[in-house]
């Protein structure tokens, strides 16, 4: 088991390596700089805002200092490694730590509340039709489920706006703060993956409840709450436990429309600007510290999916 | 084969899904050219409802929104197919290589798959776009593909959705490999001498048909649906072009306390979503033909 783990976070440490190095690359390569104004401001000047962003001399140095393994101008080693993700070139003066800081918990708490949505109502969704199979219930949650799987958020988010927040008044129209502003944003963005556990939840109850122990179980006579409770949603559950790393991706991903329609100061909206401003290490900073907590969270799966499952060795 | 395509054609679902995605695609090719022109020309007539001579309304231009849609219909269409036909390549390719090979290579190229499912692509995908836009531009623009500059937003988007989406291609079609390599049929044919090559091509490939269509069909709402995403965050397709997406997100854009142009939101949306509910249903169908093991 340790060896493992061991094995696993090596490898995710080369992952994280490689979506640093990328990002970095990948951001330096697009046009323009974060100081270009239509005004032309003086090569002086430039080059001292160049160096307090730590953004002078040859990209290959750049990226050394990024990583914390060169000294910047200060002569001090400030890179990744010691966690400093450098200053924004937006919002002067803010380190990218301290924007990260602030919008970080808020992306969390929508996307923790998204996740327990889809999860708990995907899988008592899919387990329903999967046991009332070729009945009206299936066949009507299956349809509903395809619906929402083909419905951009963006289009689910304004329309719920229109109908709970203008036209009935119910709930406030967008914003952080109170609980009930946590409403609409959770279920816009957890809607689809409702949907997708649903029906991965639905074909894995079906293949499960065909199989022989599900009959030997109904034989010695258990009764059929047992059956299913208790024998097939546990194994009837792994696929979706292993969608959990992909989910959470995807909903990081999806915060970042639905906090913009819904002006939520989270870091996907910050995200989203940072790439009109060209504000490059803001941009890099989210990416690095959301491939962190996914790779993170990855291991703490795979090590629950072997708990959960005594059929998988985990240490071949 | 002719049973699949008897169980396919009993199906209600699916026949009434071929129908729309049908129809949807003879009115985007055909539509913008019946159209007269001025339906797409700017007007003062601007945020109009929907009338018997504008349909759809017009938007903020006064341009005639049913216009609009169809042309968005090419463009998200157009999208959706390069960039699911890259997958398929992509995606084939690889799983084809990773369930040949087996043993260590699969398992490692599989790992490797596993991890980009888990982390955002989409995100990571966003920064390419931006980074690499005006790039491929300049780089079009000077050599001997000088007409595509103008598609150059198109062309990126084909490419980075297609080498984003082919993840469950190849592991599709890694397991199928790996369950038709254990069957005796290539056992004979490796006995009989002959080459990997001729093996994967001659005896995997049409094997492989089936499952291939299925999630090519499943790959093309994906596609449309991701780059309605970036158009949405500003990074999809320009004006004056439009797509399904972009679109949208106008129409999202005018949603607001004071007025609402319900129309601006609701008709892109009925109509994107009517496809790819369609793709969507006509994939589910086409498995259950093709796999009656899965029917139950």
């Amino acid at each position: 088991m340790l060896a493992f783990i061991l094995r696993r976070f090596a490898s995710m440490l080369i992952v994280l390596f490689c979506v640093v190095t990328i990002t970095f690359f990948l951001m330096r390569l697009a046009p323009g700089g974060p100081f270009d104004k239509e005004k032309k401001i003086p090569k002086a000047i430039e080059t001292q805002l160049l160096m307090r962003f730590n953004l002078n001399g040859s990209l290959w140095d750049q990226y050394r200092t990024y990583l914390g393994i060169k000294p910047n101008v200060a002569g001090k080693y400030s890179g990744l490694l010691q966690g400093d993700l450098q200053l924004s070139t937006k919002y002067r003066n803010r380190t990218v730590n301290e924007l990260l800081a602030q919008t970080l918990p808020v992306t969390m708490t929508l996307g923790a509340i998204a996740f327990i949505i889809a999860t708990v109502a995907g899988v008592t969704l899919g387990c329903w039709a999967g046991v009332r199979h070729h009945t009206a219930v299936d066949t009507a949650s299956m349809m509903a489920a395809l619906f929402a799987i083909s419905i951009p958020t963006f289009v689910t988010g304004p329309l719920l706006i229109l109908i709970f927040c203008l036209d009935l008044g119910w709930l406030p129209i967008g914003g952080w703060g109170s609980w009930q502003s946590l409403i609409l944003p959770s279920i816009t963005l957890a809607g689809p993956y409702i949907a997708y556990i649903a029906r991965l939840m639905r074909t894995s109850m079906l293949e499960v409840l065909g199989q022989d122990y599900i009959r030997t179980a109904r034989a010695k006579g258990l009764s059929e709450t047992r059956v299913i409770y208790k024998h097939a949603v546990k194994i009837a559950i792994l696929p979706v436990v292993s969608f959990i790393g992909p989910l959470a991706a995807n909903l990081l991903t999806g915060s970042m429309v639905v906090e913009l329609i819904f002006n939520i100061p989270g870091a996907g909206g910050f995200f989203v600007n940072s790439i009109q401003n060209r504000d490059g290490f803001l941009l890099c900073g989210v990416v690095i510290v959301y491939c962190a907590l996914l790779v993170v969270l990855n291991l703490v799966v795979d090590i629950a999916y072997s708990l959960l499952d005594k059929r998988i060795k985990l240490y071949e | 084969m002719s049973d699949a395509k008897q169980r396919l054609l009993r199906n209600r679902v699916a026949l009434v899904s071929m129908a729309v995605i049908a129809a949807v695609v003879v009115v985007a090719i055909v539509g913008p050219l019946v159209l007269p022109a001025s339906y797409q020309s700017l007007t003062r007539n601007q945020f109009a409802p929907p009338t018997l001579h504008h349909p759809f309304g017009t938007d903020l231009n006064g341009r005639d929104l049913l216009y609009r849609v169809m042309e968005g219909a090419r463009i998200s269409l157009l999208v959706g197919i390069s960039g699911a036909l890259i997958s398929f390549f992509v995606g084939t390719t690889y799983g084809l290589i990773a369930g040949y090979a087996g043993g260590k290579w699969d398992s490692l190229m599989m790992r490797a798959v596993e991890i980009l499912y888990s982390i955002p692509r989409l995100i990571i995908i966003l920064i390419a776009i931006n980074a690499f836009d005006v790039h491929l531009k300049n780089w079009l623009a000077s050599g001997s593909l000088a007409w595509l500059t103008g598609y150059s937003r198109i062309v990126i988007l084909v490419l980075s959705l297609g080498l984003i989406e082919w993840l469950t291609m190849a592991r599709i079609v890694r397991g199928q490999v790996l369950s038709l390599k254990s069957l005796q049929f290539v056992a004979a044919a490796r006995s009989l001498g002959q080459s990997h090559v001729k093996i994967i091509v001659r005896h995997l490939l049409p094997n492989l048909v089936g499952i291939v269509v299925i999630y090519l069909t499943l790959t093309i709402p994906a596609v449309i649906m991701d780059e309605s995403f970036l158009s949405f965050l500003g990074l999809g397709i320009q004006a004056p072009q439009a797509s399904w997406g972009s679109l949208l997100s106008d129409g999202a854009q005018v949603i607001n306390p004071i007025r609402s142009y319900w129309w601006l939101l609701v008709f892109p949306a009925v109509t994107m979503s009517a496809t790819l509910l369609a793709l969507n249903f006509l994939g589910d169908a086409l498995r259950d033909a093709l796999d009656p093991r899965e029917r139950r």
